[in-house]
């Protein structure tokens, strides 16, 4: 990938996708829910058996979002992950920016002002 | 000759799929983003579309990162939804089209797109929300084509390639011997990010430029590289290449017959966009 890093942004590349797979995979797995109730009856074991690295296992027993990221996660499986323990992406949004939920969902309807003139900037072109 | 009637394009955001779940169309949060849809449901009520192309990505249902394909068409008679991890509701089994899937794959695979073919294929919210959104409370009408392209996993497909599969898709439509209507219906963005400190970006401003430059000056998005739409509409805000391929299907000029947009749906810049062939 060319060009700069992106400020508090991380590509989910070939390098990423090789360091995370194993952590990945497991999140796959969390699809199915039996696999999410033994996953939930021994962490650690379950951990174990998809061969997750240190790194790896210590971001999921600290449920930690940007450590997983850092650990080769992709979000999307990662949402799998979350989903267990009923968070949203809001929750994990607030999480990886320090904020609190209300302050995080808060930022978000800010952009709400933009909504009239984006929809109307259609009309010209009709 | 089938027929190209125009192109749906809209967010897939998960949320919405829990909001119909628990039948918050009529909510605060909800109505201005549910009411943006009444036009397009009645676009569809007037041209009765037979089949719909749609074009999304997978989120870690059918394909694992085991095998990833750039561009993948399936070719079932049958697509099933299945639990996702985080509680979405599934939908009942929604037919396909066979004939069109492989009337698309040989198409561009003469074309020189060289796809992955898939008879089995489960179906994600990108497919099951869009599907719910345009024909709410009822098995769609229409017989299915699911194009998935890798939003994941980079390198992803460029813009400007994207743009091309979609032409190559509409030739490929465009000289399918039948006489059914095409609705082209195309998901995922506008911008947003999950992850990643920079996670709750929006950014309005390109949100409109897509919008714009998606009714007749697509090639105005094609000059971006896939690090530029990251900056510019968030790291699944390249999701914007769904519907980019699906404006490639409808070829040269349409015109704008409808347009929402709507700032929070979850985190993403939830939009609606309804295209009309000129």
């Amino acid at each position: 990938m060319s060009g700069a890093p992106i400020p508090g942004t991380y590509l989910f590349d070939g390098r990423m996708a090789r360091k995370g797979y194993a952590l990945n995979k497991m999140c796959y797995s969390f699809n199915d829910a039996k696999n999410r109730r033994e996953f939930q009856m021994d962490e650690a074991a379950y951990c174990e058996r998809f061969g997750l690295s240190d790194e790896q296992k210590l971001a999921i027993k600290n449920r930690s979002v940007l450590a997983l990221l850092a650990a080769g996660g992709n979000v999307y499986y990662l949402a799998k992950f979350a989903g267990i323990f009923g968070l949203n992406v809001q929750d994990i949004g607030a999480q990886q920016t320090g904020l609190s939920v209300q302050e995080f969902k808060t930022r978000l309807a800010s952009y709400a002002k933009f909504n009239a003139a984006v929809t109307a900037g259609g009309t010209s072109h009709v | 000759m089938s027929e190209i009637l125009g192109g749906i394009s809209t967010s897939h955001v998960p949320a919405i799929g829990g909001a119909i779940a628990k039948r918050l169309q009529q909510d605060l949060y909800w109505k201005p983003f549910f009411d943006g849809f009444d036009r397009a449901r009645a676009w569809l009520a007037e041209h009765q579309p037979d089949i719909a192309v749609l074009v999304y990505n997978d989120h870690g249902l059918n394909f694992f990162l085991d095998k990833m394909p750039t561009f993948a068409i399936g070719a079932a008679a049958t697509y099933t939804s299945s639990d996702e991890g985080w509680g979405i509701p599934t939908i009942a089994p929604v037919r396909g089209d066979q004939e069109l899937s492989w009337a698309i794959i040989e198409g561009v695979v003469a074309d020189e797109f060289d796809v992955t073919t898939c008879q089995e294929m489960l179906i994600d919210h990108a497919v099951t929300i869009p599907l719910q959104l345009l024909w709410p409370d009822r098995p769609p009408p229409v017989r299915i084509v699911p194009i998935s392209v890798n939003t994941v996993q980079h390198p992803l497909p460029s813009a400007a390639r994207c743009l091309k599969f979609g032409q190559a898709i509409g030739r490929a439509i465009a000289g399918y011997s039948s006489d059914e209507k095409v609705v082209v219906v195309s998901t995922g963005g506008l911008s947003h990010q999950l992850d990643g400190e920079r996670a709750g970006m929006i950014n309005p401003e390109f949100d409109q430029l897509c919008l714009n430059s998606l009714v007749n000056e697509p090639t105005k998005l094609t000059g971006y590289s896939t690090r530029d739409l990251v900056e510019l509409s968030g790291t699944q805000g390249v999701e914007i290449l769904n519907w980019i391929v699906g404006r490639g299907i409808l070829g040269s000029r349409t015109r704008e017959i409808h347009r929402n947009y709507h700032v929070p749906i979850s985190n993403t810049a939830s939009a609606l966009q309804v295209l009309e062939l000129a």
